[in-house]
């Protein structure tokens, strides 16, 4: 298909580069350099969406994030991404785009019929129409409402793009690079300040690309050209095209997203598809310009309406006439602009200008070049349904109120100003209070909150004169405070027309007996007729008008439609903008990818992973690994076809019998020195620690201060102020944070000092009644005999010329030793501990036999110790001094706490003695009881018990200590099961304790 | 993102800290006697002020210790920061 709306030799874009693209599966081309909203265009195709209630026809209305509509599904490199601008989407070879919000297609839309019935649709038609039968709303209203009214689908696939996250600093940040951002970048990079310029276009230069001022003797894009390509040659500078800072956070914080590869067929290698930046600045710049304000007329949302900016960008920068017969609405000078590059063009426009016979230098210009003008003049309504093809229009009286004469004219696009609204969305989010300008109908920033600074047209100033002059001004002046250099650079001079003053009026009154439905947001269809319900209804703040008529929400968030609306509120209800305030401005200023907000951290980059020094041996015995925290532990070894099950038995009853080794590198591990490390111990443990020998470990239990067990674990006496603390693996670090707190705050005077020492030791567990003998062979020298090395003993010694420490402690309830030795040296620790131990059939035990084996020793850990339970709970009153105090002593007074039949941990065996309890069944007393049924207690902690070869579980119940002998059930309603059940002893295995002992 | 000034290290991202609560609660004295009520007060009642807040934050990827900082709950705005040993 050919383009027939493109001139030649005007506009941008790269002539010699041809690129073909898809638009609802018809084949298209238009060039490099293009959007795809301009190459549309440039190809006569402006149906691209409906509207989202309504499903009216809509076209395109801005040339950038000013577009309200043009919202397309991309289709890039196979993958999908929804909701992206046409008028931001550069296009590039093989694109494919199609519309949203329409279905079955953008030429016939079933919803379009709401636009026929829409009495149905009314402001806050959601809340009155479907509340009613109430169970309708979420079976039949909502999914017809959301099928019918959805933007873009999201991908239902994993993305497979990469985006990434990039910390900065800067002495300036400035957000735009028009003329006020380009001169104040200067302005600022010539003091050596650390500058950022961001701009969220392509192309450079913002409004000095389509405006015809002169700087200094070159136009004003040849000027930008000649500021961007010094600045991007300093080293104290950083240029970034495509980027767009949508928010400001406290102390000065933004973010910024880079669309590094979206205008590409596909992202290279190594290089992300966007980058969010995280920008920290001594001061901001926001130089975001200002949007037009569209004017409100009878079907103002038909395709072939747009703002009279949009309509020069796409002449100026891309050389595409986005009508041959246009209208051109005005209320200010700004519309001649466009009329008069039409003109030059060869295209005969008609200028409606709202204002009473007015004159000014460029409405000479216009006249001269024989512009047809009509003064005093509206566009009453757009006729036409897929496209603009005429207009009626009237003469329109001195107040406003009236309007005759009323003709029809045909044209095929109507291009309005309703003047500009300066974007303070960055400002607001600052923290900034605006102020409403009563010269310019807007909002513009007022005293700045944080570090921040608006220039130019976002602060109101339309001049480009006086743009420059402060912009160089401030860039030079915030500069220099920081870096105290000042180079101060010459301020060009400035040829621009002097404009006249423009039109409050903005919206055209219904002509007699017409119905029209006037447009003001239109993203969201929020018209005229809307508010003025809202408000009949009692609405008042303007806060309440926006939720219940949509105004100013969505991905649009009030850039382009949203003052009409507040002028309309205050019309109405006879008040000053000002008093009806604005909406709250929020970050992002336009939609953010979720995959940029994200960046990196999936899947396993989500958190660090850490291995043990043993892990590669792990690997190679075919170990299968399981997370523990950060961590990576082995949960079993599998030999042949074994599954968990099996090799868990297995591994475990190898402990019972002969000898097994565990890999413990992960238990956190503090060390703790100072002279008074005993008594800091003595508060933390629930146990008494002042008289523990020098050579002797002994397990802890602490608390927090309101009773429930913190963590648990064995301390050692290194010597005589110097001890080892080991914690669980998942709560290492809250127990140093938690040391930490009481040391530094709680209480200075002890002088004690804790440092993690986790990572500096590789430990081995050796378990089982042959663990003494394989002990014996890795240390000749050692006495290790029960007398020698006695239960809770401590000892150090050399493992083949390797300085070890051997504690003798047991998790699995066996005989058992742990060694530590430096981290370097664990794979060599291992290695030999397996080596000599193959003599008494030494096995690895993953973490699923580790868990077996403590489980039928009745020994708590992390799914008993899980936040809900005291020491009493689980069966360690034995470990809570009566004597001293420590943290958390004064709450296990609390009455729950002393209740006699308070919950207690016991053990569970099926009657059957076949069928595994699931951990986390309620155990109840009668399993054919109503529902509720009242619930006992749960199952904790669940296993096969290698000593008695049937399932066994521990739980936590209530009045435990009497449950004991009683047949009950276990229910899981998750798995479907009820199983009868006996409670017996937690310590199921050895509850003597005799053969840690032996 | 804050930007907090830790008394030792210097100014530094919030995400280098981790939040502690309010730092005027003083942990009642060891082995004292004290009533259930202000046992409990101590254990689980926090104040809940819109404005200024002296407020306990630690270093944790940092130099590791606590520190105190007056900070506006409302704005944001930090006024001081001390040292863990340091009064107001
Ligand atoms: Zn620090």
């Amino acid at each position: 298909m050919s383009e027939n709306f493109r001139l030649d030799n005007v506009g941008l874009v790269n002539r010699n580069k041809k690129i073909s693209f898809k638009f609802n599966g018809k084949n298209y081309f238009g060039y490099e350099g293009d959007t795809l909203a301009s190459a549309l265009i440039a190809n006569g195709v402006h149906l691209v969406g409906r509207s989202f209630k309504y499903h009216r026809p809509r076209g395109f209305f801005g040339a950038g994030v000013d577009e309200p509509y043009a919202i397309v599904q991309m289709n890039r490199n196979n993958e999908v991404d929804p909701n992206v601008r046409a008028t931001e989407q550069e296009l590039f070879e093989g694109l494919e785009a199609k519309s949203v919000n329409c279905w079955p297609n953008v030429d016939f839309d079933i919803g379009a019929i709401n636009n026929f019935l829409n009495i149905f649709f009314p402001a806050g038609f959601y809340y009155k129409t479907f509340m009613w039968p109430k169970s309708f709303w979420y079976k039949v209203y909502e999914p017809i409402i959301r099928k019918a009214a959805g933007f873009g689908a999201a991908s239902i696939k994993h993305d497979k793009e990469r985006y990434e996250h990039k910390y900065e600093y800067c002495d300036l940040l400035i957000t735009g690079s028009g003329p006020s951002g380009l001169a104040s970048a200067y302005a600022a990079a010539q003091n050596g300040a650390k500058v950022i310029l961001a701009e969220d276009k392509s192309r450079f230069g913002g409004t000095l690309l389509t405006s015809d001022e002169t700087i200094g003797n070159q136009s004003g894009k040849e000027w930008a050209e000649k500021i961007i390509s010094e600045l991007k040659s300093m080293s104290n500078v950083i240029v970034k095209n495509r980027s767009q800072v949508f928010g400001y956070y406290d102390h000065n914080m933004l973010v910024m997203s880079e669309r590094v590869s979206d205008h590409l067929p596909k992202t290279e290698k190594y290089t992300p598809k966007q980058r969010l930046w995280y920008i920290r600045a001594k001061e901001v710049i926001i130089s975001s310009g200002s949007i037009e304000r569209p004017l409100v007329f009878g079907n103002n949302d038909t395709p072939g309406v747009m703002l009279s900016s949009a309509a020069k960008e796409y002449l100026k920068v891309y050389g595409v006439l986005v009508g041959k017969k246009p209208i051109i609405f005005t209320n200010n000078d700004s519309g001649y602009e466009t009329a008069i590059e039409f003109k030059k063009n060869g295209v005969d426009p008609i200028v409606l200008d709202t204002r009473k016979d007015t004159n000014s230098e460029i409405i000479k210009e216009a006249k001269e070049l024989n512009i047809n003008i009509k003064f005093s003049y509206v566009v009453v309504a757009a006729k036409g349904y897929k496209k603009v093809n005429s207009a009626d229009i009237a003469k329109i009286s001195d107040d406003k109120k009236n309007i005759s004469s009323i003709e029809n004219i045909k044209c095929d696009c109507i291009c309005v100003s309703g003047f500009w609204t300066p974007t303070i969305h960055l400002a607001s989010q600052s923290g900034n209070k605006s102020k409403f300008s009563e010269e310019i109908d807007a909002f513009i920033p007022s005293q700045s909150k944080q570090k921040e600074t608006t220039l130019g047209s976002a602060n109101g100033v339309f001049t480009l004169e006086e743009t420059l002059k402060t912009s160089f001004e401030k860039g030079n002046e915030l500069s220099k405070k920081i870096t105290n250099k000042e180079n101060k650079v010459l301020v060009p001079s400035v040829v621009e027309k002097k404009s006249s003053n423009h039109d409050k009026f903005w919206c055209v009154p219904l002509p007699e007996g017409k119905n029209y439905k006037r447009f003001l947001d239109f993203q969201n269809d929020v018209s005229v007729s809307d508010i003025q319900l809202a408000l009949r209804e009692g609405y008042r703040s303007i806060e309440h008008v926006k939720r219940y008529t949509t105004l100013g929400m969505a991905t649009d968030q009030g850039r382009t439609s949203n003052l009409n609306g507040l002028q309309l509120v205050s019309d109405i209800e006879n008040k000053v903008v000002p008093q009806v305030g604005h909406t709250t401005f929020r970050p992002p200023y336009s939609p953010i990818s979720i995959g940029a907000i994200v960046g990196r951290e999936i899947g396993k980059h989500s958190k660090p992973t850490r291995k043990s020094p043993m892990h590669y041996w792990h690997e190679k015995n075919n170990a299968v690994f399981v997370d523990a925290g950060v961590w990576l532990r082995p949960r079993y070894y599998k030999q042949g076809n074994e599954n968990l099950f099996e090799a868990s038995k297995r591994e475990a009853k190898n402990v019972r019998q002969n000898v097994g080794v565990c890999d413990v590198t992960t238990l956190g591990k503090i060390d703790i020195k100072g002279p008074d490390s005993a008594e800091f111990l003595n508060r933390v443990y629930t146990n008494a620690w002042l008289k523990l020998p020098v050579g002797k470990a002994r397990y802890g239990v602490m608390l927090r201060e309101d009773g429930i067990v913190m963590d648990d674990g064995t301390t050692t006496r290194i010597s005589e102020n110097h001890y080892h603390m080991t914690t669980t693996t998942a709560q290492a670090a809250n127990v140093l944070t938690h040391l930490e707190y009481y040391l530094q705050l709680v209480w200075p005077e002890l002088n004690v000092n804790v440092v993690s020492s986790t990572e500096q030791w590789a430990g081995a567990a050796i378990a089982g009644p042959k663990s003494r003998n394989l002990l014996q062979r890795l240390f000749p020298d050692l006495d290790v005999s029960n007398e020698g090395l006695p239960f809770m003993g401590y000892m150090e010694g050399k493992l083949f010329g390797v300085n070890a420490k051997i504690y003798r402690i047991s998790f699995s309830g066996e005989l058992a030793y742990e060694v530590n030795v430096e981290s370097d040296y664990g794979n060599f620790m291992w290695e030999k501990i397996i080596e000599i131990g193959k003599e008494f059939n030494i096995q690895p035990y993953g973490t699923e036999a580790l868990s077996t084996l403590r489980i039928e020793m009745g020994h708590v850990a992390g799914s008993e110790l899980d936040g809900r339970t005291i020491p009493y709970d689980n069966s360690l009153e034995g470990l809570v001094s009566k004597k001293k105090d420590f943290i958390g002593k004064r709450s296990l007074n609390k009455k729950a706490y002393i209740e006699s039949d308070r919950q207690k941990i016991v053990g569970v065996v099926p009657l059957d003695k076949k069928t595994s309890i699931p951990e986390g069944s309620y155990i109840v007393k009668d399993a054919k009881a109503k529902l509720p049924n009242p619930k006992l207690g749960h199952v904790s902690a669940s296993c096969w018990s290698v000593e008695y070869d049937n399932p066994f579980s521990l739980a936590i119940i209530k009045d435990g200590k009497n449950m004991i002998g009683q047949k009950l059930f276990a229910m899981s309603p998750l798995k479907n099961k009820v199983i009868p059940v006996e409670i017996v002893s937690s310590h199921y295995v050895d509850p003597k304790g005799e053969r840690v002992r032996s | 993102m804050l930007h907090i000034k830790c008394p030792h290290c210097g100014l530094r991202s919030q995400n280098e800290f981790s939040y502690g609560g309010d730092a005027s609660v003083k942990r009642p004295e060891l082995n004292k006697e004290i009533s259930d009520q202000d046992w409990d007060n101590y254990v689980y009642l926090r104040k809940s002020p819109r404005g200024k807040h002296l407020e306990l934050w630690q270093h944790i990827s940092g130099c590791r210790q606590w520190i105190k900082v007056e900070r506006d709950t409302l704005t944001h705005e930090i006024f001081k920061t001390l040292k863990a040993n340091e009064e107001v």
